[in-house]
């Protein structure tokens, strides 16, 4: 076995292999073919988890709907904390991105002539969801990677974990990752790195999210010195089945569907959501934003007004009145789920849900193409946090999102690495460091600790300080609790001693990326001493523009823990304003 | 109910002398754990070092295929009390190469996708994106069940013409190419026919017809390969008996 | 230690009696072999009756003779395997569709044996009269 760390070098590596990072290498691929790009992902990419994502992605199409209801659709979504030029050129750029799709070959599923159907969606004042029946992410993610089969200049790096980047002098260099077949540690250099590695579910107990769903790329970035921005926006999906925490589509609202309590009552008309409409009313009701549903589900369960399941609260979601029709036409994937995992048909039974964690408004900190202040570190997708979901996303805004600032970073980061030089001397020891320390971890006997008892505390500490609502006691309480966890994680034991498909060696790099990131989302819950979109504290249950219209970055201070500031948020042509919504 | 239920799981390590075997652990029986579940319980609660691939738990990544007494079944759709009172079988996907433990060797698979030309293939060549593709909804129901594939490969474990000839192309490989040259948008049949019209193409199959009644998203690969066998035989037809510019 | 090492399970020779559905399709495959005989057997009565009445006696003397039938027996009996399991497959290997709508499974497969029955009287119509 060669000695040298460094095993390739291209010009542009991107980590991560779902929508975001496919949609970057073939846009690289397109625009400058002459660059040696790979993408390197921890699994084979049909199987990153923009596969799972069911309801649409929005893009402004229909001739009734402008470009400028979308962006104000989306920023008052965001509760204001969107940067409104990021928006706007997320707006202008998502329909283009969305044709560019159905050109490679997704099944839009389609009106009568022929053309795309767009349908509803929570939050939006027109019809501009396009949808592959509610399967939509698995065919776009799908349509990504075969096409990018195109392009046999492509490299791939199948199931290689990338445990840190390779920095100098403020410029990132690569990567050094474990090969997961072999267990060799290598680096692979490269002139410019996006990360595309997606969300940080699991760091919370009860999410829609998979298991590979670890804010990789949030940490790579974070101890690299690249700062985070607004990890206190954590969204709660309203509906989510219990134990799997399996995601019921918004879709099923967009299609008519009901949220009742255990009185059979439409609820959401007590909480200044609109009042209710047998079909459904744009921007009203069940189609209200995600945070805004959420809160009113902890609302009605402190009344007393939800059901006991045996894994807690839960309402229901009517979709009887739906028929059976429509749900085998445009919902069959929810019917497929509810039978499958809670024996029920939606057809002619009521569907048990409740809130659960399922996406992360913050992420790395970029610019509007995808850069990050580490010269030759970009980021995009979910990952990323540009920002244009701001303090609450909207369904359907994040599979646009991943395609626009996908094409954006990879352009970007082409262009960069087109004329950027090769890596320093120094790489190689800093390559070195890191398979020592690899090493060293691989070699640590197990003791009476080990990373599955860490991670279930780091959850459940998450559930109680990062809930949908918070208060600064509880918060605190988690650092403190995070603290601990983070010794106990430094101290872990492997038992695995095999090199080869070392799950264990995941899963502990993996449980040392969810405390980091962890850690970041209560120091900065902690400072914004005001509610706003998902943020909602009790003691401080009001927006405040005075002192909190900004972003929050955190970086890695010296001793390893997350300094808080403050970053400004870009506001063009709307002033902020009261979020309504039913009214 | 009983209480718990034991699971057989394959380990195997490629730095030990030994073949792979069976390992037998005890999980909980509860009424909605699946497979996956319980291999997750072990590997939380019982010994660390089990390997096994899984991720979205929901039926709709592909991970999670195993061969589970004896069936190729995605390890988080198959409920525990389905095989109670047990034991039950957990063993690394047929026809596949053992990596570790439950990790399939999948690079064969990997190779055999692109060969088939999955993309949209057009005689033009489109820059400027003006509108979409129109395309009816009778248009995609004609190709969509075949759309559905998550590349999970149960079908090739099912299949015994793979297990006995890895060189044969597979199920879900003939499916994609089909599901390519159904979609109206399409024109690279031509150049995928090319490909499925060798010996380790289309006529490979001897339509046991195993991958179909194995798969999870019901794509049917044995009707796509049945069909698209009539289609390379009438090319075959055509080029036999008409002048080169009349096909 | 970065070597390629992976298992390679050993396909048993008796791989199609581990599983039912492996089992009749091999017992289908087979069947093509009966199919095979029963129009070698065709021929021979064709031969015989086109040589004249003494041949034709013949071959009856053959053909009744306890080999001839108990081999004849196991022969039909496939001859059913099949007519079932092809007849079964069929709507798999050809979507078939009128007017634009496709034609169901049950349809295809009763067709067939509408088919079989019309064509079985016409021969049986043919012998007897």
């Amino acid at each position: 076995m060669s000695d040298d760390p460094v095993v390739a070098d291209h010009d542009v590596l991107l980590v991560g292999g779902g929508g975001a990072g496919l949609r970057a290498a073939i846009a690289i691929a397109e625009t400058e073919p002459g660059l040696d790009v790979a993408v390197v992902s921890k699994v084979y990419p049909m199987r990153s988890h923009t596969v799972s994502a069911e309801g649409g992605a929005a893009g402004v199409i229909a001739d009734d709907d402008t470009i400028d209801e979308h962006i104000y659709d989306t920023i008052s979504g965001s509760d204001w904390l969107g940067d409104q030029d990021a928006i706007e050129a997320f707006v202008n750029e998502a329909p283009r991105e969305l044709l560019q799709l159905e050109h490679w070959g997704c099944p839009w599923s389609r009106q009568p002539n022929g053309r795309v159907a767009v349908r509803a969606f929570g939050g939006m004042k027109n019809m501009r969801t396009w949808f592959a029946a509610d399967k939509t992410g698995f065919h776009m993610l799908h349509a990504l990677f075969q096409t990018s089969l195109k392009y046999s200049g492509l490299a791939r790096y199948d199931e290689w974990f990338v445990t840190r980047l390779l920095v100098d002098e403020g410029r990132v260099h690569g990567v050094v990752a474990v090969e997961l077949k072999s267990g060799r540690i290598k680096a692979i250099t490269a002139r410019a790195v996006v990360l595309a590695t997606g969300g940080c579910g699991k760091v919370f107990p009860f999410t829609t999210n998979a298991n590979i769903n670890t804010g990789d790329g949030m940490a790579l970035a974070y101890r690299a010195g690249a700062p985070l921005k607004d990890m206190e926006f954590v969204q709660y999906h309203p509906t989510g089945l219990p134990f799997t925490g399996i995601l019921i589509t918004e879709a099923t609202r967009a299609e008519g569907g009901w949220l009742l309590n255990k009185d059979g009552y439409r609820y959401l008309q007590d909480y200044d959501l609109g009042t209710p409409t047998p079909e459904p009313t744009l921007r009203s009701m069940e189609l209200g934003p995600r945070d805004r549903l959420s809160q009113a589900f902890v609302h009605e369960v402190e009344k007393g007004r939800t059901l006991d399941s045996e894994w807690g609260p839960i309402v229901h979601l009517d979709l009887r009145h739906l028929g059976e029709k429509l749900i085998d036409t445009k919902l069959p994937f929810v019917r497929e789920l509810c039978l499958k995992y809670e024996r029920i048909d939606p057809v002619t039974e009521l569907i048990p849900v409740r809130p659960v964690v399922h996406y992360m408004m913050g992420g790395v900190h970029t610019d509007i193409d995808g850069a990050t202040p580490l010269a030759g570190l970009y980021a995009a997708g979910e990952t990323a946090c540009v920002s244009i979901n701001g303090a609450n996303r909207l369904g359907s805004n994040s599979l646009p999102e991943c395609l626009v600032f996908g094409a954006r970073a990879g352009r970007a980061a082409a262009t960069y690495a087109a004329s950027a030089g090769p890596p320093p001397a120094s790489i190689t020891a800093q390559a070195s460091d890191e398979v020592r320390r690899l090493e060293r971890l691989l070699g640590t006997p197990p003791g009476d600790d080990s990373v599955a008892p860490i991670r279930t505390e780091m959850q459940t500490t998450m559930e109680d300080a990062a809930g949908i609502y918070r208060t600064g006691p509880e918060m605190a309480a988690g650092v403190d609790r995070l603290k601990e966890l983070q010794e106990r994680a430094l101290r872990v034991g492997i038992w695995d001693t095999s090199r080869s498909f070392n799950t264990e060696l995941v899963a502990a790099l993996e449980l040392a990326n969810l405390l980091d990131v962890a850690e970041c989302m209560l120091a900065s819950g902690l400072r914004r001493e005001e509610s706003r979109g998902a943020h909602q504290r009790t003691d401080f249950p009001e927006r405040d523009d005075q002192r909190f219209l900004t972003h929050q970055l955190v970086e890695r201070d010296p001793e390893g823990s997350p300094q808080v500031s403050e970053l400004p948020v870009t506001i063009t042509r709307w002033p902020p304003g009261e979020r309504v919504y039913g009214r | 109910m009983a209480d718990s239920i034991t699971l057989r799981v394959t380990r195997w390590r490629p730095d030990k002398n030994t073949p792979p075997g069976p390992q037998e652990y005890d999980v909980p029986l509860r009424k909605e754990w699946t497979v996956l579940d319980g291999l997750n319980h072990i590997k939380d609660e019982l010994d660390q070092t089990l390997a096994f691939r899984w991720s979205c738990r929901m039926g709709i990544c592909g991970s999670c295929g195993m061969n589970v007494n004896g069936e190729p079944r995605l390890s988080c759709g198959a409920f525990l009390t389905d095989y109670a009172p047990g034991p039950v079988d957990v063993e690394p996907l047929a026809n596949f190469p053992i990596a570790r433990d439950l990790v399939v060797d999948m690079s064969d698979f990997m190779e055999k996708l692109p060969r088939v030309k999955p993309w949209i293939i057009r005689d033009d060549d489109v820059t400027e994106i003006d509108g979409e593709y129109l395309q009816t909804p009778e248009e995609l129901d004609a190709y969509k069940q075949f759309s559905m594939c998550i590349n999970c490969m149960l079908c090739y474990a099912a299949c015994p013409v793979y297990g006995l000839d890895p060189t044969f192309i597979g199920p879900a490989a003939i499916a994609l190419a089909e599901r390519y040259d159904l979609d109206s948008r399409d024109q690279g049949a031509r150049e995928r026919l090319d490909v499925l019209i060798e010996h380790e193409g289309v006529w490979g199959c001897t339509f046991v017809g195993e991958c179909t009644r194995v798969c999870p998203k019901h794509v049917d690969p044995a009707g796509a390969i049945q069909r698209y066998k009539l289609k390379a035989a009438q090319e075959n037809v055509k080029a036999f008996l008409l002048p080169r510019g009349m096909r | 230690m970065s070597q390629d090492l992976t298992y390679r399970r050993p396909i048993s020779t008796w791989w199609w009696l581990r599983k039912r559905t492996y089992f009749v399709f091999v017992m289908r495959e087979l069947s093509s072999l009966f199919v095979a005989w029963f129009v070698f057997f065709l021929l021979l009565l064709i031969r015989a009756v086109s040589r004249g009445e003494a041949a034709y006696e013949d071959f009856l003397d053959w053909a009744s003779s306890p080999l001839a039938v108990v081999v004849n027996v196991v022969a039909f009996v496939f001859i059913v395997v099949h007519t079932v399991t092809w007849f079964a497959v069929t709507p798999q290997a050809m979507a078939l569709q009128v007017r634009g709508r496709p034609v169901p499974a049950p349809l295809v497969i009763g067709a067939q044996y509408v088919g079989l029955a019309v064509v079985t009287a016409f021969v049986w119509w043919l012998v007897l009269r």
